[in-house]
Formats: structure tokens, sequence, C-alpha cells
């Protein structure tokens, strides 16, 4: 197992450096008339350098003077060591604005992906129970629903209705007009109101698949050989679904639950944006729209780390809940 | 589809046995047939069916029917209250002045009148000359110096001469306030004699022995808004009345007029017709769901949108098969080196954020100012490009699996060459799965390509997308007030991705040969 971590580890490791590869070479391969209008525009904020000295500046941090390749290994120099350089847009280092951001991000994804386990589960089970009834095609057609709304059209919908008309809760932000005048508990209870809408938008936009994916693998465990011994055998069939069949389609949803964990921390770009919850999806799509090319390869290769880290996290969880499955 | 190797067999064993005309036959149905019978068995994929077919025809028949263009703008005559002129009662007072008479030192002369008359005092002295001064009327004082001249009148009326040619001297506007003040009809000066009338609203009009009116009195300021235009007697006594009565509007000459009263002053305002755009028109005869921002129809931008979304989600998915199905096939098919060299490029490809990737090639566009058609191409390129690792992944397993059957043996013993054994026998096997990933995919491209152009960064204006007609909503006074506006072009999005995904669904049910129904 030890030996299959490390090669995999390495593997890892092996991809990403292709990954920031490309991802800087899409970055150098920007037309440099961006890089100097973001020069321009940088050097004539209020208080900021002059022109030169940011083009010379970029140059600098980015070797745009030197050739891809040797510019590509002189930031890798200073990423490995997680120096990601000083933001454009906000003008402070990336890790700090990246640490002042992330928890925001965290407790969104968190709080929305435990709903949504606990109602796309016990769903998806149900449908894959009563295939072909009525609760199978409310479910299904629930979820599909869900796959299928554009997260900026329902997030408006929701807007329009629950902040505009009914006025139960607040357009956007993170915190309400009187956050600093509230006592401890209030600023929670605040802050909790204002993740509402986003936590809902992400949950039924992100719920179908998790219900899919779990009605498909109960109802292959259902058609299973053992299913049918136990019945035969005259298992109850409540004890047939809860205990023989439930446990065994808990084996691929615990993978993909444990590959999600480091999705948390990704952020949910569009729905940030549109709420303002100044998460990382948010900032960096401010970083991104503003042409910050130090946050936004940061905030690349952080997603694809995410991503690495998760398929390995899978596939390691599928070798410990199945014993059937062995690694090598 | 081994399975359905497997119902061929069974049907030819079946054969030997029963002759084609024998009337027991059982009904053969191709396996193609079979999918075609449990997909229209499936309700969900029906109304997913009817819902593409409904929202082609509206985006590609729609267009033609539809009379309008995509990017005509509707202008219509727009009523728009613009200033006309500004009254006011006046409460400060001037002093007449002509070209033999003027006031000396007039800003602290003004500053010890006015200290004078409030304290109720008659003499006032400026630089050591003194001045007397006599109540000739109402708010009207006469001022005299020490000899005993006549020095000026101070008054709050206004003498708004009407003739161009009358000059109002000092001793006119003398001998006028007195014969109002005396209530005398008529008074001459310089040998010319005046009357004094009454109008209707009680303003004092001053005419020659013509009866031509030349000059009007009132403590009302009314002035033109435009310097060419000189408001008339009668104008001018009509605003009076109008805002004396507090009306709100008033009709002058077959005009109409607003009246807003300000704090210091009382604005007229006159109507006059611009040709604007119909923005934001509420859903009418003529345009079924209103105009937006530009003056536009909404329906048929809808309909174009339409057209723009579903193209860019068959091109884009059509450049993500064909990439994906010759690169997995040939990784599948050759395995070894090839296959790990493809397969680590698809886990690098899989590694790339593609969102935020797109996002900063969707910015980099704009600050490029790419033209909207050639950008359209762009981000369909783009996109068929960062999409097709998965086909590819799935082309590679199905083909991995169908490479070690006997009919592989079997095209290799006949010596079919490698391109037709990868393409024409193993590709055709894997095309049940294509089919429905593709389907899936059409509706997903649908919701990328628009959310990237809710955010501005996708198809741009002129052209219509489904997504950029959404984005009026970043502007929360659209959001509120023009619902008509956006909720349609986003249930055409939701309609038509769920559309894709209940058919993707039926089809892998369809396809499935483990189906019980």
């Amino acid at each position: 197992m030890g030996k299959y971590i490390l090669k995999r580890l390495l593997q890892c490791v092996v991809i990403l450096f292709f990954v920031a590869l490309v991802i800087y070479a899409i970055m150098r391969c920007l037309p440099t008339s961006y890089v100097e209008s973001i020069a321009r525009q940088r050097a004539s904020l209020p208080g900021s350098k002059s022109y030169t000295e940011w083009l010379e500046q970029l140059n600098a941090v980015y070797g745009l003077d030197v050739g891809i390749v040797r510019g590509f290994f002189k930031w890798l120099k200073s990423a490995v060591v997680l120096d990601f350089g000083d933001s454009w847009y906000f003008n402070i280092p990336v890790l700090d604005k990246f640490k002042s951001v992330i928890w925001y991000s965290f407790v969104l994804g968190a709080v929305s992906f435990f709903l949504e386990i606990i109602i796309a589960i016990p769903l998806g089970i149900i449908s894959a129970v009563k295939q072909y009834s009525k609760i199978d095609y409310a479910v299904t057609v629930f979820a599909l629903i869900g796959i299928s709304l554009p997260t900026f059209f329902f997030a408006t919908l929701l807007k329009l209705i629950f902040s505009i008309k009914l006025g139960w809760f607040d357009l956007y932000g993170i915190v309400g007009r009187y956050y600093d005048q509230l006592s401890l508990g209030g600023k929670f209870l605040d802050m909790a109101k204002h993740y509402v809408l986003p936590t809902v938008t992400i949950v039924i936009v992100s719920i179908g698949s998790t219900m899919r994916y779990t009605r498909t693998n109960m109802l292959e465990v259902l058609n299973s050989d053992y299913i049918r011994t136990a019945r035969a055998k005259g298992v109850p069939e409540r004890k047939v679904i809860s205990y023989h069949a439930f446990r065994n389609t808990l084996i691929p949803i615990v993978t993909i639950i444990g590959g999600s964990l480091p999705g948390l921390f990704s952020g949910a770009l569009i729905t940030e944006t549109l709420f303002q919850i100044p998460g990382i999806g948010w900032v960096s799509y401010q970083a991104m729209v503003g042409g910050d090319i130090p946050f936004s390869m940061f905030y690349m290769i952080f997603i694809a780390v995410l991503t690495l880290v998760g398929t390995l996290l899978a596939d390691i969880l599928y070798a410990v809940v199945d014993p059937r499955v062995r690694v090598g | 589809m081994s399975k359905s190797e497997l119902n061929n067999n069974n049907t030819q064993q079946t054969e030997e046995v029963i002759a084609l005309d024998d009337e027991r036959r059982v009904k053969v149905l191709s396996p193609s047939m079979l999918v075609f019978k449990r997909f229209i068995r499936n309700k969900l994929a029906i109304v997913g069916t009817v819902f593409i077919v409904a929202m082609f025809i509206f985006s590609f028949i729609g267009g033609l029917i539809s009379p309008y263009g995509e990017a005509e703008v509707f202008r219509h005559y727009e009523e728009m209250y613009k200033d006309y002129a500004a009254a006011k009662h006046n409460e400060t007072y001037y002093f007449t002045e002509d070209a033999n008479h003027k006031v000396p030192n007039p800003s602290v002369f003004n500053f010890k009148f006015v200290g004078a008359k409030t304290s109720g005092k008659t003499e006032f002295t400026v630089d050591e000359d003194k001045f007397t001064l006599e109540e000739l009327g109402e708010k009207t004082y006469a001022i005299y110096s020490s000899t005993g001249d006549l020095v000026t009148v101070a008054s709050t009326y206004f003498f708004d001469t009407a003739v161009e040619d009358f000059d109002v001297t000092l001793d006119f506007r003398f001998a006028a306030q007195k014969a109002i003040a005396d209530k005398e009809e008529s008074f001459t000066v310089g040998g010319n004699k005046y009357f004094v009338k009454t109008n209707e609203e009680e303003n004092n009009i001053i005419c020659n022995a013509d009866s031509k009116e030349l000059v009007f009195i009132s403590d009302y300021i009314v002035n033109s808004a435009y310097n060419d235009i000189k408001l008339s007697f009668e104008e001018k006594s009509a605003i009076k009345e109008a805002i004396e009565s507090g009306a709100e509007t008033y009709e002058f000459d077959g005009n109409t007029f607003k009246i807003e009263k300000g704090m210091y002053e009382t604005k007229i305002k006159g109507i006059t017709k611009a040709y604007v755009n119909l923005s934001y028109a509420s859903p009418s005869k003529e345009h079924w769901l209103g105009t937006d921002a530009n003056g536009m129809d909404i329906l048929t931008r809808l309909m174009y949108g339409g057209r723009v979304s579903l193209m860019i989600g068959f091109i884009v998915v059509i450049v993500e098969t064909v990439l994906g199905v010759i690169l997995g096939g040939i990784s599948g098919y050759f395995g070894g080196v090839v296959d790990n060299i493809i397969m680590r490029i698809v886990d690098i490809f899989n590694c790339i954020p593609s969102t935020p990737l797109i996002i900063i090639l969707g910015a980099m566009m704009d600050a490029m100012q790419i033209d909207p058609q050639i950008r359209m191409i762009y981000l369909m390129l783009i996109l068929g490009f960062l999409g097709w690792p998965g086909v590819a992944r799935l082309v590679r397993g199905q083909i991995l699996s169908l490479r070690e059957q006997e009919f592989m043996t079997a095209t290799e013993a006949t010596g079919i060459s490698v391109s037709r054994r990868i393409f024409k026998h193993l590709v055709p096997n894997v095309i049940p799965q294509l089919i429905v990933i593709c389907t899936m995919g059409l509706g997903g491209v649908i919701l990328t390509e628009s959310t990237l152009s809710f955010l501005g960064l996708g198809v741009k204006f002129p052209f219509a997308s489904w997504g950029n007609i959404i984005n009026a909503v970043s502007n929360v006074f659209v959001m509120t007030n023009y619902w008509f506006v956006w909720i349609p072009a986003g249930f055409c999005i939701l309609i038509t991705v769920l559309g894709f995904n209940f058919i993707g669904d039926g089809l892998r049910d369809a396809f499935d040969p483990k189906m019980k129904r």
C-alpha cells in the first residue's frame, strides 16, 4: 500500500509539472500587448508605480524577456517554496490574499456538501428501490432539472424571489449593514443568513449527479446475485435493502465522497461571484478578469492539485473500503 | 455490444429450424429496432425529444418566420419633459437705473437701503451722502438724494417691456408706480400719455395712447430656458396663475406644460417628442416578449440566440468527439507506449481547470477586441479542445475490452488494414456509449457557453445568445422590473439542456441490454 501511494504521488508530481508547464505556456502566449495594457492600467491607478516600472517588474517577475522554458523554471523555483509572487489586482502577496479568503469558500463548500449528501443518498436509494414508480420519476426529474439548471439563472431567480419580492435575504455580500454593531452570536447568525441563498443554489445545482450516481449503483447492487440469494433465503425485504444492498452501495459512494473532499476548497466561482461571497472563487474571478497573472496562475495550480489529490484519495479509499480491490 | 453479436447468432440458429416464410416465425427485431422500442417506451425520453424538437423549430424555423431581424433596433417617439422656463416669486429689491441716473456704489447702497427699510428709518448714508426714502406703493420705494433729486426707484416688481425699442426710464418708472399707487388710470411722462390697465390676473399693464401694451408689471420672474424664445405677457401671466392656483399642468397655445415646484424656483417643463430606442417595452402585440435595453425584440433574439447556442453545442461536441475517438481509438488499439503517452496527456487535460482557463481566454479576447464572429469560432475550438479527454477515455476503455474478442481476431486473419479495423470494426461498437455521452455533453456545452456569455466572456453583442440575454440582470433594476427580459431566456436554456439530458438518460437505458423493460 505504501509503495502504491508513493508511486501514485510521484505520478501526480509529474502530471502537476506538465499541467503547470501547459498553463504557464498559455499564460505566456497571451499577447504581450495585453500585459502592457495591464501595466498601463495599473500605472494609471492612483498611488501606483509608473508604466515602465510595472512593465519592468512584470518582465522581471515572469521572466517575460527570457524564453518560455527558462521563464517556467524561474517560476517553478519560487513556486516550490510556496512563493507565488504578488497579486497585481489586490496588490498583496498571493498567499496572503488566499489565506484571507479560503475559509469563506470552505464553509460554503462544506455546508452545501453535507446537505447534498444527506439529501441525495436517501433519495437516490429510494428511487432505485422503487424503480419506475412515481417517486422514482419525481426524483429523476428533480435530479435532471438540478443538473440542467444554469447556476446563474437559478441564483438570479432565488434573488428575485427571496431577496426582492419577499425581502428575506440581502442581495449581495457576506455580512449585513449593521454587522459591526452585533454581538458575537448576532454576527454568526448574520453571516449564516447570508450563506443561505448561495448554499441553496449550490445544493440544488449539484445534488443531481450524486443522486443519479447513488441510484445507478444501488440498481446495480440490487441486480446482483447475492441480493437474489438473500431474497431466496427469505431475508425480509427491509433487511435486504438496508443491510445487504445499502452497505455494498456505500463502496462507490464513499469513494466519490472522499474524492470530492479536496474540492471543498476549490470555491464556487459562479455562485460566489453572483452573491459576492468573498471566497476564493469570487476573488480569483476578479483576478482573472483583471488580468492578474500571478493570482490566476496560483489558482489554476491550486485547483489542479486539488483534482489530483481528489483522484488519489478516491483510489486509495476504494482499496481501503473494498477488500476485493488489490492495489499495485 | 457483445450482446448484439449474440443476438445475431441466436437468430441464425432459429432460422435453421423455422423457414423465413413460416407463419409461426417469431418476429425478429434488429438490435437498433430494439433500442428504438425501448427508447420510445421511456416517457422522460419522449418528453426530452419533444423539448429538443420544439427548441429546434423555435430557433431555426422561428427565426425565419419572425418578421424582425436579430439586431433590428426599434425606435419610437417618446414624450420627454424638457426645461421650458423657470418662474420665481421675487423678494429682492432692484434699483431702476437709466442713462442719466446711476446708483452710486450699488452694493453698499443696497445694503444700506435694506437696512434702513427693515428698521423703518427713512434715511441712510452712503459714502457720506444722505439719502431719503419714500414709500411709493407696495414693496416700492422712491429714493431721493440730500438735494431732493430722485435717485432711483427700488422695487420687487419688474417692468417687462413688450416692445423692443421701449426703454423704461427712471422718470417713467416713477410716474408709473405713482399712478398705480394712487390708482390713477393714466399718467404723462415726457409729453406722452400712458394708461394703466389691469388684466385678469390682476397684473398691471401699461399701454400707450394707441392702447398698445408696452410694459407688464409683475413680481414674478419668468425666464425662458432658451435664449431665443421670449415669453409673451399672456404666457407669463398664465404661468403665474397656474403656479398660484397650485395646478400641476397648464395649457397654453395648445401645448401642455408641467409645473415642478422646487425649493427656490418653479420649473416649467414643456413636452418635447424625442426619437429614442424602444427600451424595455412591455410585452405587446408587436413584441410578444417586449424589447431589451437596445430596443430589440426579445422573442426574435431568443430565436437567434437558440441558433447560436445549439450550433455552438453541436460543433463543440463534434470537435471533441472526433478528437476523442481518434486519440482514444489509437490509444486503446495499440496500447503500450502510445497508450501511455496519450493517457498521460488525458490526465494532464483532466487536471487543467477548464472554467478558469476559459474565463482567462475570454478576458484576453476582450482585451484584444477580437471581432465577435471570429470570437465565436475561437470559443467553439477552445471548448472542443478542452472536452476531448472524456471521450478519449471512454473510447479507449471500450476498445481495450473489444479488441480481445474473436471478431477482432477474425479481422486480423482476413488481413484488414489497421485503420479499417479501428474505425470500421471497433469504433462502431462504441457508438452507443458515444451517443449517450455526446447527448449529455451537448447539454453541458450549452450550459458552459451560456455561463460564459452571461459573464460577458462568451458570445458577444450583436450576436444573441441565451446567456448574454440574461446578462441584463447584472442591472438590479432590470432584474426586478423587467422579468420578460431574462426569465424566458433562462427557461430556454433549462428546457434545452433538460431535453438533452432526458434523451441521453433514455438512450443509456435503451442501449443497456440488461434493461428489464
